[in-house]
């Protein structure tokens, strides 16, 4: 689960890491009020949606007064912020945070994050602040260090390590090290999947300010966490996949014609993969579990059919426990209750697969059940074309 | 032979008497699997599908020379559950359960080292020697004893390879779900070079999936160490970056973990690979007939 760069910053704030002085508004009249009473001259106003590069697509507004403060908020409360990262979604913008200027003297990048290879926390942290951490692997990959986290948890050597190869001097690493081991005690005590502070900034009085902040929680972990569930922001998904999480489905939109419901991830995947390798474009992922009834089958189809761009069903299953021949009355069961007006192909192997092609086959149901899964791709990709 | 688990496996159920322990329970004795018992706190000394039922992993495996464990456990109590199950000094254990938080996966691999334990999981479908020993959620029917062994990120994809090897008349010597988690126990190396050391393993059959840097690791060990000829299929080639397949750890990162690189890196090592896992079996039977 993605947090809103404003309560990642709170939740910082919290653990004494220090952050510009901000607040959040929902409305231009709130906006205006928050500069006017941050005080001073310099105020930055940003747009809070889940997505980095929030700059390069004008989501954030640098501001001199308190006209264009309130201006700026209106510009983009209310906007649907499409960025580089947001893969062609505009991200609808709720609410704006309202900053007081910092003075900059240098950028510098510090996250903290799963490193799945040791598997151990590692800090990775860089000078060229400001920037994608994958560009500057791209094309300097020396100026970003990385530092693991021994398995008995943080100790202050790694914070050193990081302020030497950042290159602070005494009085600014005196507080990276704080700064490091409150970031660890966080990540640990909110079961954080990724902390990513961009910039964190070097100010021109020589202190450490959070500029910006991205925290990814662990959903599997957010039970023990109800005071951090509650931060979720739905709206920042696309609806598809709200939706599927609420009906227990592993779902993700893509960008062709054909609907799948698979299975199992692995197979979800692999049979995306086969639709490609036969010439078409998978319509989304969708994993129905391993447990497919008849339920679950329905609201997997209402959920493929909800996307306009679909031109033919493919179901694939692989009965394991689960029979496949009670998978074909659910899958009957779904296409009639739910109407499916695409083709449907179905694949059905494993555990009593010949009764349940049988059974779809005597359904009357317009399905057309496949027994390999190079033919079932293949017939798939042709019923979408001519549909 | 085989690796990890045969007939002379005693296995110990964790979570013994919910439902999925009880179900899958019942699967393995009709396989034929040595269950010798369960553990469900506060259920001790009652009986459940005939067999003992204690409160703690130590005091079961005291009373039934247990060498292995199979976990059930809800996600919240799952990491309690391992670490109790290698504080018995067990060789094997199998965790089924999934969405077990990072955290609690880091701490039980603190708690492995220098350990004996061997641990399979999480969020897999277990581990299986055909005929002899039953450890998980698979479907005993599909797998024959015969001479591939298969190890696995995904559940499906596991029983779709056992299944092309079964109707090549191949059968399997083992199969081992490594879990579709970014922090698990064994790996593919680990499971290759038991595999490579195992007599009665001829070829292994390897199936991946996008994220992490397992498989490029696999591929570096086959070509120094492996001797024996390597199928691979990896799953994802169309999935997008930054978005979370399902799997925990099925995932491309920063671009990297995508299914193109491990497809290179394998292929590099002398790995037969092939684009669909419908041609698994046929790859397989290639390689042995010595093609």
């Amino acid at each position: 689960m993605n947090l809103h760069e404003y309560q990642s910053k709170e939740l910082l704030a919290r653990r004494g890491i220090r952050v510009p002085r901000g607040r959040v508004a929902r409305s231009p009249r709130e906006a205006r009020e928050a500069a006017r009473a941050l005080g001073g001259a310099l105020w930055v106003v940003k747009a809070q949606v889940h997505s980095g590069g929030r700059g390069k697509a004008g989501g954030v507004a640098l501001c001199r007064s308190l006209e264009e403060t309130e201006a700026a908020a209106r510009r983009l409360l209310g906007q649907s912020l499409v960025t580089h990262q947001s893969a062609g979604r505009g991200l609808p913008v709720e609410a704006v945070l309202v900053e007081e200027g910092t003075a900059i003297q240098r950028e510098l990048y510090l996250s903290l994050l799963l490193d799945r290879t040791r598997p151990a926390l590692a800090f990775v942290a860089s000078t060229e602040g400001g920037m994608e951490i994958e560009e500057v692997a791209a094309h300097h990959p020396e100026r970003i260090v990385t530092v693991a986290l021994p398995r008995s948890g943080y100790t202050p050597f790694v914070g050193r390590r990081l302020a030497f190869a950042l290159g602070l001097e005494a009085g600014a690493r005196t507080e990276f090290l704080a700064l490091a081991e409150s970031l660890a005690a966080f990540f640990v005590a909110s079961d954080a999947s990724l902390v990513e502070i961009n910039p964190l900034v070097l100010t021109a009085e020589g202190g450490l300010v959070v500029l910006d902040a991205k925290v990814t929680l662990d959903d599997n972990a957010l039970e023990r966490h109800p005071d951090l569930a509650a931060l979720d922001d739905p709206k920042q998904r696309p609806a598809a996949e709200v939706e599927a999480e609420r009906a227990g489905l592993n779902y993700v939109a893509l960008d062709g014609t054909i609907g799948c419901m698979v299975n199992g991830a692995g197979l979800a995947m692999a049979t995306m993969d086969l639709i490609k390798l036969s010439g078409g474009e998978p319509a989304n992922f969708l994993d129905v579990g391993g447990d497919a009834t008849a339920e679950r089958v329905t609201a997997a189809f209402r959920l493929i059919l909800s996307n306009p761009q679909v031109r033919a069903v493919f179901v694939n299953i692989f009965g394991g426990i689960v029979r496949c021949d009670l998978i074909a009355e659910g899958i009957v069961q779904a296409v009639r209750d739910v109407g499916v007006r695409v083709p449907v192909v179905v694949r059905l192997e494993g555990t009593r697969a010949e009764e349940g092609r049988d059974l779809l086959a005597r359904s009357g149901v317009r399905i057309t059940p496949v027994r390999g899964l190079a033919e079932a791709a293949q017939r798939v990709v042709q019923e979408a074309r001519a549909s | 032979m085989s690796i990890l688990v045969d007939r002379n496996t005693r296995v110990l159920c964790q979570g013994f008497t919910g439902r999925q322990g009880t179900f899958h329970s019942e699967q393995a004795l009709s396989y034929g699997t040595k269950l010798v018992g369960g553990v469900t706190p506060g259920r001790g000394g009652s009986r459940h599908l005939d067999l003992p039922v204690f409160d703690t992993v130590a005091e079961a495996v005291q009373a039934t020379g247990a060498t292995a464990s199979v976990i059930y456990v809800p996600a919240p109590y799952a990491k309690d559950a391992i670490l109790e199950a290698i504080d018995a000094d067990l060789e094997l254990v199998v965790c089924i359960t999934e969405h077990i938080p990072v955290l609690d996966m880091l701490a039980v691999r603190t708690a492995l080292v220098g350990r004996r334990t061997r641990l399979v999981g999480p969020n897999c479908p277990g581990v299986i020697t055909p005929g002899a020993c039953k450890i998980g959620i698979m479907p005993g029917a599909i797998h024959r004893p015969g001479r591939v062994g298969i190890v696995s990120r995904s559940g499906t994809l596991t029983y779709v390879a056992v299944h092309e090897t079964s109707e090549e008349g191949l059968g399997q010597s083992t199969c081992v779900g490594i879990g579709g988690d970014p922090v698990h126990g064994l790996g593919f190396t680990e499971v290759l070079a038991l595999f490579e050391d195992d007599p009665e393993t001829e070829a292994v059959v390897m199936v991946g999936e996008i994220g992490g840097s397992e498989e490029e690791a696999a591929a570096a060990f086959i070509r120094e160490h492996v001797s024996k000829p390597v199928v691979a299929y990896i799953a994802g080639v169309t999935a997008p970056p930054g978005k979370r397949m399902g799997h925990a750890g099925a995932i491309i990162a920063g671009g990297h973990g995508t299914a193109d690189e491990k497809f290179a890196a394998l292929e590099a090592a002398g790995v037969v690979t092939v684009r669909s896992p419908a041609e698994i079996g046929k790859a397989v039977a290639r390689r042995l007939a010595g093609a």
